[in-house]
């Protein structure tokens, strides 16, 4: 399998390059990965998106659909485009250490 | 056979709604939105019965065809038995809600806030004479063919 080095430490990835072992994510983690692509500061904002999306993974183990954490995560659409542009579920997916969201919604 | 990594990523998508059923404008907005979702660039142009899906009289009140619909595998004279259209209507709304898809007016308002542009066709509005009050107020235009080949230049077009 493959690895990255994130802040000096070797972590497993999938073949999507997000993290293959959910306990190898924390926060610092998530700082770095979102400053690697090009989030240079995560907002509370960010936090509750991240947040939500890990406790929804680790309860049903898929990500939430775009539709369902914007309704459930407080944060709006527009919003959350402007969070995470150029694609949001499949990047805070990565930021939040988990695999790339299956649904089409 | 050469893999997808050796092609350039979709960077634009223009999507054309021409039909006005339920099963006619969900493929459209449902690939308008998984665009955004990948973080290609979208816009939606409706026209002919399309336009129904974005009409605020309209858009919520979408039927399924039962009559000349193969895909429904249903006899035509069962289709066209009265209420067989608003049961079918019922049913693909129920499915449609459990996978988590929006009914067709918040779809929109989710497809237009994430950044996707709707444009209605031009030919179609002055051929029914309606007015840009009739349309959902997410409406960014009514336009030509013309401007629209001009808005999606570089991207692909999709009809639907």
């Amino acid at each position: 399998m493959a690895t990255v080095t994130i802040l000096g430490k070797e972590l497993a990835v999938d073949a999507d390059g997000n993290l293959a072992n959910l306990s190898d994510w924390n926060e610092d983690i998530a700082r770095e990965m979102a400053a690697q692509d090009g989030i240079p500061n995560l907002t509370s904002q960010h936090w509750a998106i991240l947040n939500y999306m890990r406790k929804v993974f680790e309860k049903e183990g898929s990500a939430p659909s775009i539709r369902r954490l914007t309704k459930e995560s407080g944060v709006d659409t527009k919003t959350l485009y402007q969070l995470f542009p150029k694609g949001p579920a499949k990047r805070a997916a990565k930021i939040a250490g988990l695999p790339k969201p299956v649904g089409c919604i | 056979m050469p893999s997808e990594t050796e092609f350039q990523p979709i960077q634009k998508v223009s999507i054309v709604i021409s039909k006005g059923s339920l099963d006619g404008v969900y493929p459209g907005l449902i690939m308008a939105n998984g665009a955004r979702m990948e973080g290609i660039e979208a816009s939606l142009f409706f026209t002919f019965f399309g336009l129904d899906a974005i009409l605020k009289k309209r858009m919520d009140n979408l039927k399924v065809a039962t009559v000349g619909n193969p895909g429904m595998h249903m006899p035509t004279l069962l289709g066209a038995l009265p209420g067989m259209s608003a049961f079918a209507t019922k049913m693909m709304k129920k499915e449609i809600e459990k996978i988590d898809i929006p009914p067709v007016g918040e779809f929109l308002t989710m497809i237009h806030d994430s950044g996707a542009e709707l444009y209605a066709c031009r030919a179609t509005v002055d051929m029914y004479h309606l007015k840009r009050e009739d349309f959902t107020p997410e409406l960014d235009g009514i336009i030509s063919v013309g401007q629209f080949y001009e808005k999606a230049a570089g991207g692909q077009i999709i009809f639907t």
